[in-house]
């Protein structure tokens, strides 16, 4: 589904991702760990287009989206939440999700109106569809990030770290929805730091660290590992 | 039940249709200077509704506007006195020629971005100025006069001339407002706000940034134009530091904009209400009515950045025009009430 192949990227002289390999097959629900400043939103942002890297090839779905806009990347079927979120703060919640249904889901208008009226209902924002996106909590707005990259209709979805900061009973909610998510059939890379929340749902977990992956493999071998721990566990 | 802020919006909304009707019968009732005043009050508008489409949602802080006005200026004295078309075909063609203009200008400065594209803006008309001026057949650096036939063209008696320019500044105006509001309820239109509320975040849910800033570059291009030919006509003359003019077609467009409120709608249509109450009212000050406006945008800005516009916004509960888009569920629609009161 997606494949990086030696993907670099450096700022000045700062190598933060550094000839990374990654295979990522359809129907898997991958986490990404690492310590903080290892490089982890700089890959999404690789992957997503908003940055070009410095070396390296990215291909989705047999196409090399190396050079492409994070807009055609976006309507080929990636879709990705932002860390710190981006919301449309003077649209209200219905046209953040509607514009994105239009533009990255390619519907028509009255097809969008539908799917942002279902995907708020599904998203628990339903009566907020009228508040400014400006306005709402945080819980809210991550949950807006979730209902935007749901809108473009992905078959991958970039998750990053949306189950931050929120209570356990908001990130069981958001848990729920992810989980059905993807047995929709999306293909889901998630960075996530709540260790628990990543577990409970991963099929398969990669640490990284110091600008490559220290360890791929299954969730428990993963934590398990020696280096993992040293890296990231602090032990 | 209508509410208080209700009432205040449905009140806005009559007024705002009762004075465009009123004003499309202002050759009737108003005396000719006032048909002046308002005939420039309806070009200056097209061209804060054009700034505003550019800087305000497409992120294209031009700071050089009045290159298209300049160029539909001379374009529009091109066709009519020296081509001898008559002057009502001569200003969509002026129009035309500013489009035309714009695509080398647009491949230029989209190579920029921000700062660095405002400057490149600017550059850009002051070459074209000093072009203008090289034209000998358009009367060089010092300009030249409408020939009078073209004048006498447009009405007899002098009245007649000024109703006919007011008609036809009242029409472009409401073009460009026609136009902006079929835009921005478009599909491009929901991404350009997308994209004026949050570049990046509207990228990365696929709304295309270059389409549409190319779309609203070319697109505003051809209403400057047509704004300089009907300027031309009111003023009788061209000249390249007038038709060029950056203070009256840039620079005051900016702080109308800004006061009115940048990326809305309504935005433009209250800056340039108050630019002209100002200026009818403080014109006495001299010098003084500028410094005036001056320390009024910024304290606006300090407020509230998104002018007088955003700050009258609070007290309603929809906008004047509403080029917002509502959910079509019925269940959504009853929760509104309660949506906007909380």
């Amino acid at each position: 589904m997606l494949e990086l192949a030696s993907v670099s990227r450096a700022f000045g002289g700062l190598r933060v991702i550094d000839k990374v390999d990654f295979r990522l097959e359809p129907g898997e629900i991958v986490g990404i760990l690492g310590p903080n400043g290892a490089g982890k939103t700089t890959l999404f942002n690789m992957i997503a287009g908003v940055l070009p890297p410095s070396g390296g090839r990215i291909v989705f779905e047999n196409r090399d989206v190396t050079a492409m806009k994070a807009w055609d990347r976006c309507r080929l079927g990636i879709g990705r939440t932002y860390q710190i979120p981006k919301p449309f703060t003077h649209m209200s919640t219905f046209e953040n999700v509607m514009v994105a249904a239009i533009h990255g889901g390619r519907s028509s208008m009255a097809q969008a109106k539908a799917e942002a009226g279902a995907i708020l209902a599904r998203t628990g924002l339903a009566r907020h569809a009228l508040t400014p996106a400006g306005q709402l909590a945080l819980l809210d707005t991550k949950q807006l990030e979730l209902a935007k990259a749901l809108a473009v209709k992905p078959r991958l979805l970039l998750l990053d770290e949306i189950a931050g900061g929120l209570t356990e009973a908001e990130c069981d909610v958001l848990l729920g929805t992810i989980a059905d998510v993807y047995k929709s059939g999306v293909t889901i890379v998630w960075i996530e730091h709540v260790i628990h929340a990543l577990r409970r749902l991963v099929t398969r977990l990669a640490v990284l660290s110091g600008g490559g992956f220290i360890a791929v493999g299954a969730p428990q071998e993963v934590l398990a590992d020696q280096r993992v721990k040293e890296a990231y566990l602090g032990t | 039940m209508p509410t208080a802020p209700n009432l205040l919006l449905s009140g806005l909304r009559l007024l705002f249709a009762a004075v465009v009707i009123a004003m499309a019968a202002g050759p009737y009732f108003l005396d000719p200077t006032e048909v002046v005043i308002v005939t420039e009050f309806l070009s200056m508008l097209v061209l804060a509704i054009m700034w505003n489409l550019l800087a305000g949602y497409a992120d294209i802080v031009t700071v050089g506007q009045h290159a298209f006005v300049g160029v539909g200026a001379y374009a529009f004295f091109g066709f009519s006195a020296l081509a001898g078309l008559d002057p009502y075909s001569s200003i969509p063609l002026a129009g035309l020629v500013a489009l035309i203009i714009a695509v080398p200008a647009m491949i230029l400065v989209f190579r920029l971005r921000t700062a660095y594209l405002a400057i490149g803006t600017w550059v850009v008309a002051e070459v074209l100025m000093l072009v203008a001026g090289k034209l000998q057949a358009w009367g060089g650096g010092s300009g030249t006069s409408l020939p009078i036939s073209i004048v006498l063209s447009l009405g007899r008696a002098r009245n007649d001339r000024l109703a006919v320019i007011y008609w036809l500044a009242f029409a472009l105006a409401a073009a460009a407002m026609f136009v902006t509001y079929f835009l921005l309820r478009s599909r491009i239109g929901v991404g350009l706000t997308a994209m004026r509320d949050n570049e990046e975040g509207a990228a990365a849910i696929g709304v295309n940034i270059t389409r549409a800033r190319i779309l609203c570059f070319l697109g505003t291009a051809p209403f400057l134009g047509m704004a300089g030919a009907i300027i031309t006509m009111q003023k009788l003359r061209i000249a390249p530091p007038a038709s060029f003019s950056i203070t009256d077609f840039t620079v005051f467009i900016i702080f109308n904009v800004v006061i009115g409120g940048i990326g809305s709608f309504e935005g433009p249509i209250i800056g340039t209400i108050v630019y002209f109450l100002l200026r009818e009212y403080l014109s006495e000050l001299g010098t003084w009515n500028l410094i005036l406006l001056g320390t009024f945008s910024i304290v606006v800005i300090l407020i509230e950045r998104r002018g007088l516009w955003g700050l009258f916004r609070r007290l309603l509960a929809d906008d004047i025009v509403p080029v917002a888009h509502k959910p079509t569920q019925p269940a959504v629609v009853s929760r509104r009430l309660s949506a906007t009161e909380s």
